[in-house]
């Protein structure tokens, strides 16, 4: 190929990057802009200078940090309990190699596949009855279930896999099934649980439908559902609107950068499964 | 700890079909399943079961649901707002799976045989990073953003036409009726572009550079060698990428909330938004339950036939190289 063929084609993915890019770059500098500013010169000029104001302002008026506190919180929660879960199943599926595992796994593979439409009322209704509704804790149990749907089948899959030499050396030196599953497997299997767990955590902070039905006090609103439904009301100008997409932005953004390597190969390693 | 695990690999490859099998109580594992099993059957499996018994009923949340059979499934087939809704399914399913899927495989062999190989692995990884980034945002922000860019008083889009000279184009992209659906899909392409991208390129590594070198011995340009190498050779990340990208355009609920509420007039309704304006704002119940249970059936069909179509390539595949 010729360097003269070559660099055109650098430019063009270099300008669709940009296009990815530039959203982000303009809610940042519109989130910094004074409003006196912005009705003189609009969304594209750059500001003059740094306007904190509307970002505090946002801040205290939806009380944000309650908001991270609770993402952080369920998502955290989530992550761990998913994991836990999936371990187990996928221990009786992949290493056990239970009676009718394929079955019990398309069971798992199917509820993975489910709308959470199909689930939204009965468990808004069955909530209400338990004395769940609007609690963090039932927007927990209903995540853990549903990422580990995913997890099970991951990792029995990986599981199915694991080297019974080492299994059968543990068992041999009398460590009984729950020993071998905690000493042995959960630590040998640590770069894909790892994997999971950002996941989880990722895909928790990002759900929308079910936490907007279930969290409806401004105390138990998660990031994601506080912003939609801000955004929803259409009460919002613009430099409140450009506060609340940046603060939105800024902890996808520390996710990405912190787990970059282990998002892109974790895509990886699901997607061939 | 990691030097037994590769031994015990090793071995476990070079024996594993030999030796005895010795009997193993297998029953006992059982127990590690049973939280899982419980806690399906409370969230998942009775939750599934109550939303299709009620779509059989006409309920108002309170009370007790009043039987009336098919009554709503029928309803469901005279209901235009239904019909239109799935019809808005159809264009996601362009905007979210076969459009990132085309764009994602072109980027992704550019990216890997070409920017890797040219300009060095870090620039593509860079740039990989940058499709990427859409696809950790969370949906409501990303509608805050696209709502703000889109709007037609003051919105980027109609300040950035203005000032290259091209002021007759602005619009109001998502009030206008005519318009609205195509901005939804311009953003739910933004959105999901990364995600088949980044698969592609993983893909990619797994195929044999020779393959690449000889083809290119053999005089083949880059079209021929996409076409003829990279795709036959990355065809179970397509199917993937299909399958998941279309389920999610099937999905959809958070994009339209926060971009347009299925409006205007709705022309931007989609089947998870209408039934949760019908369970939620009109409390239609059993008319709700009706709507998800046939997009339930929609994504657990459309998921079997992906899934046949994948082992019957992939077993005429494994035919072919055998014969």
């Amino acid at each position: 190929m010729t360097a003269v063929r070559r660099y055109p084609v650098l430019v063009a993915l270099c300008l669709a990057a940009l296009f990815m890019v530039v959203p982000f770059l303009i809610v940042a500098v519109n989130a910094v802009k004074s409003p006196t500013e912005y009705s003189q010169h609009g969304p594209l000029s750059l500001p003059k200078d740094v306007y904190l104001d509307g970002l505090k302002d946002f801040w205290e008026r939806v009380d944000y940090s309650q908001k991270l506190v609770n993402s952080v919180l369920i998502s955290g929660s989530v992550a761990i309990l998913a994991v836990v879960l999936s371990v187990l199943n996928a221990y009786a599926i992949g290493i056990g190699r239970i009676r009718g595992r394929t079955w019990v796994l398309a069971f798992f593979v199917l509820a993975n596949m489910l709308p959470q439409e199909a689930l939204v009322y009965p468990i808004y209704y069955l909530s209400k009855q338990a004395g769940l509704y609007d609690t963090r804790l039932s927007v927990i149990i209903v995540f853990t279930v549903v990422q580990a749907a995913f997890g099970t089948y991951l990792l029995s899959s990986v599981l199915s896999r694991f080297p019974k030499e080492i299994i059968e050396a543990a068992r041999i030196d009398g460590a009984n099934k729950w020993q071998v599953l905690w000493r042995v497997v959960v630590p040998v299997s640590r770069p894909t649980l790892g994997v999971l767990l950002v996941f989880f955590f990722i895909w928790t902070w990002n759900e929308f439908l079910l936490p907007l039905v279930m969290l409806i006090s401004n105390d138990n609103q998660t990031v994601s559902v506080a912003l939609g439904v801000l955004q929803g009301q259409r009460l919002m100008d613009a430099t409140m609107t450009n506060a609340a997409a940046l603060l939105g932005v800024l902890p996808a953004l520390v996710f990405f950068l912190v787990f970059q390597r282990t998002l892109t190969r974790g895509i990886a390693v699901g997607a061939v499964k | 700890m990691t030097v037994t695990v590769e031994r015990g690999t090793r071995a476990a490859g070079s024996h594993r079909h030999t030796g005895p099998r010795r009997p193993r109580p297998r029953e006992s594992y059982a127990l590690f399943l049973l939280p899982g099993i419980l806690a399906f059957l409370v969230v998942i499996v009775v939750p599934f079961l109550m939303n299709t018994g009620v779509s059989f009923t006409e309920w108002q949340g309170v009370g007790t649901p009043k039987w009336t059979g098919l009554a709503n499934y029928r309803e469901l087939l005279d209901d235009s707002e239904f019909w239109a809704s799935f019809r808005h399914s159809l264009f996601m399913v362009v905007a979210m799976a076969a459009v990132p899927t085309v764009l994602g495989l072109v980027l992704a062999a550019a990216l890997f045989d070409y920017v890797a190989k040219h300009f060095g692995t870090r620039i593509a990884a860079v740039l990989r990073a940058c499709f990427y980034l859409p696809q950790v945002l969370p949906i409501a922000v990303a509608g805050i953003v696209w709502s703000w860019i889109l709007a037609p008083d003051n919105g980027s889009l109609n300040a950035l036409l203005k000032a290259v000279g091209l002021g007759s184009w602005q619009q109001d992209w998502l009030g206008d009726p005519d318009l609205a659906l195509y901005s939804v899909m311009g953003v739910m392409v933004w959105v999901q572009l990364g995600f088949p991208l980044v698969v592609f390129m993983a893909g990619l590594q797994r195929v044999d550079p020779q393959l690449y070198e000889a083809a290119e011995l053999d005089g083949a340009g880059w079209w021929r060698r996409f076409w003829h190498i990279t795709l036959p050779q990355i065809r179970p990340e397509i199917y993937v990428v299909l399958t998941w990208c279309t389920i999610a355009a099937l999905k959809v609920f958070g994009a339209v909330y926060v971009l347009t509420k299925g409006g205007p007039g709705g022309v931007t309704d989609v089947p998870s938004y209408f039934s949760f304006t019908t369970f939620f704002e009109k409390t239609q119940v059993g008319y709700g339950a009706a709507i998800s249970t046939v997009l339930t059936v929609i994504i657990l069909v459309l998921s079997l036939v992906f899934l046949k179509l994948q082992t019957r390539t992939e077993d005429a595949e494994e035919g072919a190289r055998a014969a």
